[in-house]
């Protein structure tokens, strides 16, 4: 047994990111979840719409934050900035008493603005028995729910569980790909092949990106089949966003793929990757509830985007206008995943020198490239 | 890329002093080789003497430190890695469907030549079988035909014979010699000499360098000096030139005395000669640290 104990030590130590991920990451993925994990909303951005938006603002006190005070607008402008994203709630003034719009897609945002509004309820009810003046005598805004009025959990979490189950598996899947030609020896034959690394990464990709898009199709179909999801925009602005997202992660699963020794590093790298969107890209916990020290991670992820778009196009018929800053940063990082992607397949497909000290080996040997190369 | 005229005939494929270092190792020494087209030029030597690396050079999979490298581009070029280089996942046919569609092969062209190589290959039967399940031979097989399929200017082999059971070695060398007379410069790997002396040219490495190259007569007839046999190994300093073949021992002498009794060295002598020579004369240029 003891030979089989130091034989499993020399192991590992040779495997040195498998101990890397043994001691470091537990410690890493505890800091950085400790620090998301947090269902606490601290501020709630808020408008302020109507006549006595000035007045109503001022009332306002923590958590709610006034980021816009728009007398001259109306309750279709304020509902337009829920839908678009600009803020979770929003107060409508010049009725017989204040409208408070709340955005349900935001789902621990708007329970919490719920509850804070009810205890300002509450103490302005104390305040006025208090005062000697018959109860209801403060004037009690009106509170209504938008987008997902019973606060239904399934409908806020569906639209993004979706794109974590297709990051789970097209990334997984995908990180195999590469590591696969090398363990059986056919990367060489790639290698020396008329293939461009472009063509070696998009073939890659292509046969996984249809099935994940039909796996996506059949996962949303069976979301708002199954779970009564609504799904109120468009299905070609969703659609836009769906295969941004996929070639993002799938290519992710190739770059993994394309830095790993074998299946098992690729594999762990890969739920390296998938693990944090799930925790960090504002599914579970709302973004501006993480610490903004680990925040930035978030803004890493492709899932944070794909999260903002499907809830968007799903609950509140958000259209592409609004929604340009998540399906830009999702074309950015796909950019940046397939440049990473081709410079590590231009390393295998068109092979550098070996580390050379001149001199050495072939002294006045001119340097010359090998003609063909890159052909 | 290279059109498959002039090219194939007057022209010439290979090597010009190229050196390769990995890290601290030289793992080829200013080697040059010739391949010339409708000739099979063998490339041989023991492990770790550079024959993969000076193979990965000439068919693209690695550029030399410094040198030359003269290739027809990758559409022209035909490369068996070391192992098969097939999928073992997808079947015989797939396999060679692949490589055809990535060479630019019409289909038609594709099927019959596929189908022709198959045949005389002796894997006709096998063609819907994964690559994965065939037997050593028979993946060595098809791994060169795949490389030779698009009838490549340059065929690049790495040791397509080893492990490869002697009618499957047959096949393979009607593959070799098929494609040679086609006009394609075959340049294979191996380490059997006997295999090298069916080649037209014969490059030996040791240790990364040059250690005899010609025709394999023209290697025997450069061997300096004579073999003599003897029952039981010679005692003294003759030790150190002496080493068991065929149940016997071969001395070999520098300086050329007849002896009783002399025999006529083959290719096999005359490597062996090429080696004690290079390791007396303690000539070998890059072997261990030299710092």
């Amino acid at each position: 047994m003891w030979a089989m104990i130091v034989k499993e030590f020399r192991q590992l130590r040779r495997d040195r990111r498998t101990l890397a991920m043994m001691i470091v990451m537990p410690v890493i993925l505890l800091v950085v979840f400790g620090y998301a994990a947090s269902f606490d909303v601290k501020t709630i951005p808020t408008v302020a719409v109507g006549p006595q938006a000035a007045a109503a603002a001022g009332a306002l006190g923590r958590p709610f934050d006034v980021v816009t005070t728009a007398p001259a607008r109306g309750r279709a402008w304020a509902q337009q900035q829920l839908r678009d994203g600009h803020a979770a709630v929003a107060v409508v003034t010049g009725g017989s008493r204040p409208d408070v719009l709340i955005d349900g897609s935001q789902l621990f945002t708007a329970q919490s603005a719920i509850a804070a509004l009810s205890a300002e309820a509450t103490k302005a009810a104390v305040r006025s028995a208090a005062a000697g003046q018959p109860a209801g005598a403060s004037v009690l805004p009106q509170v209504t729910v938008l987008y997902n009025p019973g606060l239904t959990t399934a409908d806020v979490m569906i639209p993004g569980l979706a794109g974590v189950v297709l990051a789970f598996i097209g990334t997984i899947i995908t990180s195999l790909g590469v590591v696969r030609e090398r363990q059986t020896g056919t990367m060489e034959q790639l290698a020396v092949m008329p293939l461009k690394p472009r063509d070696v990464f998009l073939g890659k990709i292509g046969p996984y990106f249809a099935v994940a898009a039909l796996d996506l199709a059949v996962v949303v179909g069976v979301g708002v089949g199954l779970f009564g999801v609504p799904f109120r925009g468009s299905y070609a602005v969703f659609a836009l966003g769906a295969v941004l997202f996929l070639f993002v992660t799938l290519g992710l699963g190739i770059l993994i793929s394309s830095v790993s020794e074998n299946q098992g590093q690729a594999i762990q790298l890969a739920f390296m990757v998938t693990l944090p969107q799930v925790l960090l890209s504002g599914l579970i916990f709302p973004l501006s509830s993480i610490a903004v020290g680990v925040r930035w991670i978030s803004y890493l992820l492709p899932l944070t985007y794909f999260n903002e778009i499907s809830r968007g196009v799903m609950l509140r018929a958000e259209p592409l206008g609004p929604l340009w800053q998540p399906f830009l940063l999702l074309a950015l990082l796909g950019l940046v995943v397939f440049t990473l992607a081709t410079l590590r397949f231009r390393a295998f497909l068109a092979p550098a020198a070996p580390r050379h000290r001149p001199g050495r080996a072939a002294p006045g040997t001119p340097q010359l490239a090998a003609p063909g190369q890159g052909a | 890329m290279t059109g498959h005229g002039a090219t194939v005939t007057d022209g010439w494929w290979g090597t010009e002093s190229v050196s390769v270092m990995y890290g601290h190792r030289v793992a080829l020494d200013r080697v040059s080789l010739r391949a010339e087209p409708g000739r099979v030029t063998a490339v041989v030597g023991g492990d770790g003497a550079g024959r993969t690396t000076l193979l990965r050079c000439l068919a693209g999979a690695l550029a030399p430190g410094s040198g030359l490298v003269h290739r027809p581009g990758a559409l022209r070029t035909g490369y068996l890695s070391a192992g098969s280089g097939t999928y073992p996942d997808l079947s015989v046919s797939e396999n060679l469907a692949f490589r055809a569609a990535v060479y630019r092969l019409p289909a038609a062209v594709a099927r019959q030549r596929s189908e022709e190589f198959l045949a005389r290959a002796g894997l006709a039967q096998a063609a819907g079988r994964l690559a994965g399940q065939l037997s050593g031979g028979m993946r060595q097989k098809l791994g060169v035909i795949a490389a030779m399929l698009h009838r490549p200017d340059l065929l690049v082999l790495d040791e397509p014979t080893t492990g490869v059971d002697p009618v499957s070695r047959a096949d393979l060398w009607w593959l070799i010699a098929s494609a040679a007379a086609g006009g394609a410069a075959v340049v294979l790997a191996t380490s059997y000499l006997d295999e090298a002396e069916r080649a037209v040219d014969v490059l030996v490495l040791d240790a990364g360098a040059e250690l005899a190259s010609g025709t394999p007569e023209q290697i025997v007839a450069a061997m300096p000096g004579t073999i003599g046999v003897s029952d039981e190994r010679p005692e003294g300093e003759a030790g150190w030139r002496a080493w068991r073949r065929e149940g016997r021992w071969r001395v070999w002498d520098p300086g050329g005395k007849p002896q009783d009794p002399v025999v006529a060295p083959d290719l096999q002598d005359a490597v062996t000669v090429a080696a004690l020579a290079r390791e007396l004369a303690g000539a070998r240029p890059g072997v261990g640290g030299h710092d």
